[in-house]
């Protein structure tokens, strides 16, 4: 049987049927796998914020390891005592605060209205832990992160990731070695909320200066660093009355 | 009887070498430029490519006799990320890991000319089992070139080798570094992956003269 595939009715039907049954494997995919995507969205925010307080599997100088996926829950729920949203000067307790869509936020500050900003307080070992989400922009898409503070506005650690940053260069930002080198700077310059800049040139590779509010950049990553170093900024400073309120003068 | 024909291997080994895409056709080059800067970003490249090249090409084959001509090459885009976007859902379910380092190479793929290139020149016109071969060769093609540029830039740029430090630590100067070696930050930036890709194809084409063009 010859079918003639010159015809433009043939070319209609044929680009008709290729769209109904893409669209609808696709759909049918996307539906079907949804649960299970934010399931693991949802162990991975989990396993990020823990991370982020140090509460992780890194051995040595390696890589990033997280508290394995079928234990998160748990940790999560022994190191994280309170979760809080800070909305204006109201600020309420929701154990689903570390749920809220920064981006949704974010577009909803854009529209006049008051951002909601989830926190989080972790104790580990008797220490109080202040963890900050974050969100910015990279060299591609959006990065994101959090930052774990203690009460003298020091870094205890990071976590940052990325939707599309380039590997090898300014994906490089979730490596250890970069995370690592902000353990321990101060986000205080004086009493302004500086945040931490990553820094050409600063003459510091080793980051053992641990009062310039500055680390190391990566080289070939510059616009992915200039967002990092935005994205803290921007986000502590959102945070300030709040940070203000607790901080150890 | 063989499993290939000396027709058939040669679909795979021509692109291997004398018909490489990226040196010879000058293909792919976009993302050979891209994400040559660690080794590990080019294996799994290479992976992802073999993966949606030989599924592709055999869909695309099996559905050469229908596919009207006007609206092919829309056809194609629609196969190629269609399979893409099924393989990033599914890992995402299941392999949330993977998923995560995979998911920048998704937009990679979709636009790599050397999938629609196939499509276009060779799985439209030839049986699924050839294209198959096709698709299988020009991707290992495609793969070896990515392995070897990020092999040397990896080395020289940053002194690792799948992130393991093969050349000693360049901040507390041992191995290597202590003789006064430095890295090259230059390897890093993608012009140096042009520089590489060069001075392969240099190679190669004085290894075989017939490769040359005449002017």
């Amino acid at each position: 049987m010859a079918i003639n595939t010159e015809k433009n009715s043939y070319t209609v039907i044929f680009a008709t049927l290729m769209v109904i049954v893409v669209g609808t494997v696709l759909a049918f995919l996307a539906s079907s796998l949804s649960d299970k995507i934010k399931e693991n969205e949802r162990l991975e925010k989990q396993q990020n914020i823990l991370y982020a307080m140090g509460i992780n599997q890194n051995k040595g100088e390696g890589n990033v390891s997280f508290i394995p996926t079928d234990q998160v829950a748990g940790e999560f729920s022994k190191y994280i005592k309170e979760q809080l949203i800070i909305e204006g000067d109201k600020i309420t307790k929701d154990d689903q605060a570390y749920l809220i869509d920064l981006k949704k936020q974010a577009t909803a500050a854009k529209n006049g209205e008051t951002r909601k900003l989830p926190l989080f307080i972790g104790n580990k070992d008797g220490s109080q832990f202040y963890i900050i989400p974050m969100r910015g922009k990279g060299l591609w898409d959006a990065i994101w992160g959090f930052v774990a503070l203690d009460d003298k506005m020091v870094v205890q650690g990071v976590y940052f990731d990325h939707a599309a940053e380039t590997p090898g260069l300014g994906a490089n930002i979730k490596q250890r070695y970069f995370m690592d080198d902000f353990s321990g700077e101060s986000i205080l310059d004086g009493t302004k909320y500086a945040g931490i800049a990553v820094a050409k040139g600063n003459n510091d590779p080793l980051n053992q200066i641990k009062d310039d509010n500055e680390v190391d950049a990566l080289a070939g990553a510059t616009i992915t660093g200039n967002g990092v170093s935005a994205m803290i900024s921007e986000s502590v400073n959102m945070y300030r009355d709040y940070l203000e309120t607790i901080r150890v003068k | 009887m063989a499993l290939l024909t000396k027709k058939d291997a040669s679909l795979i080994l021509d692109p291997l070498a004398d018909n490489n895409p990226i040196t010879i056709q000058v293909l792919g080059i976009c993302s050979a430029l891209a994400i040559t800067a660690e080794l590990k970003a080019s294996v799994v490249m290479a992976i992802s490519v073999l993966f949606v090249l030989g599924i592709g090409n055999v869909v695309i084959s099996l559905l050469r006799n229908i596919i009207p001509s006007k609206i092919r090459i829309i056809v194609q885009l629609i196969v190629v990320a269609t399979l893409v976007i099924i393989v990033d859902q599914v890992l995402k379910a299941f392999a949330y890991e993977l998923s995560k380092t995979l998911s920048v190479f998704v937009g990679l793929i979709i636009t790599n000319c050397i999938i629609m290139g196939r499509f276009e020149a060779f799985a439209l016109g030839n049986g699924p089992w050839k294209s198959f071969l096709d698709g299988i060769g020009n991707a290992l093609g495609y793969g070896i070139i990515l392995i070897i540029v990020g092999f040397f830039r990896e080395l020289l740029g940053s002194g690792t080798l799948f992130g393991f430090p093969v050349l000693g630590n360049p901040i507390s100067k041992t191995g290597l570094y202590a003789t006064g070696y430095e890295n090259n930050g230059f390897m890093i930036i993608p012009p140096a992956a042009l520089i590489v890709v060069g001075i392969i194809i240099w190679i190669q084409r004085s290894k075989n003269k017939a490769l040359i063009e005449d002017n």
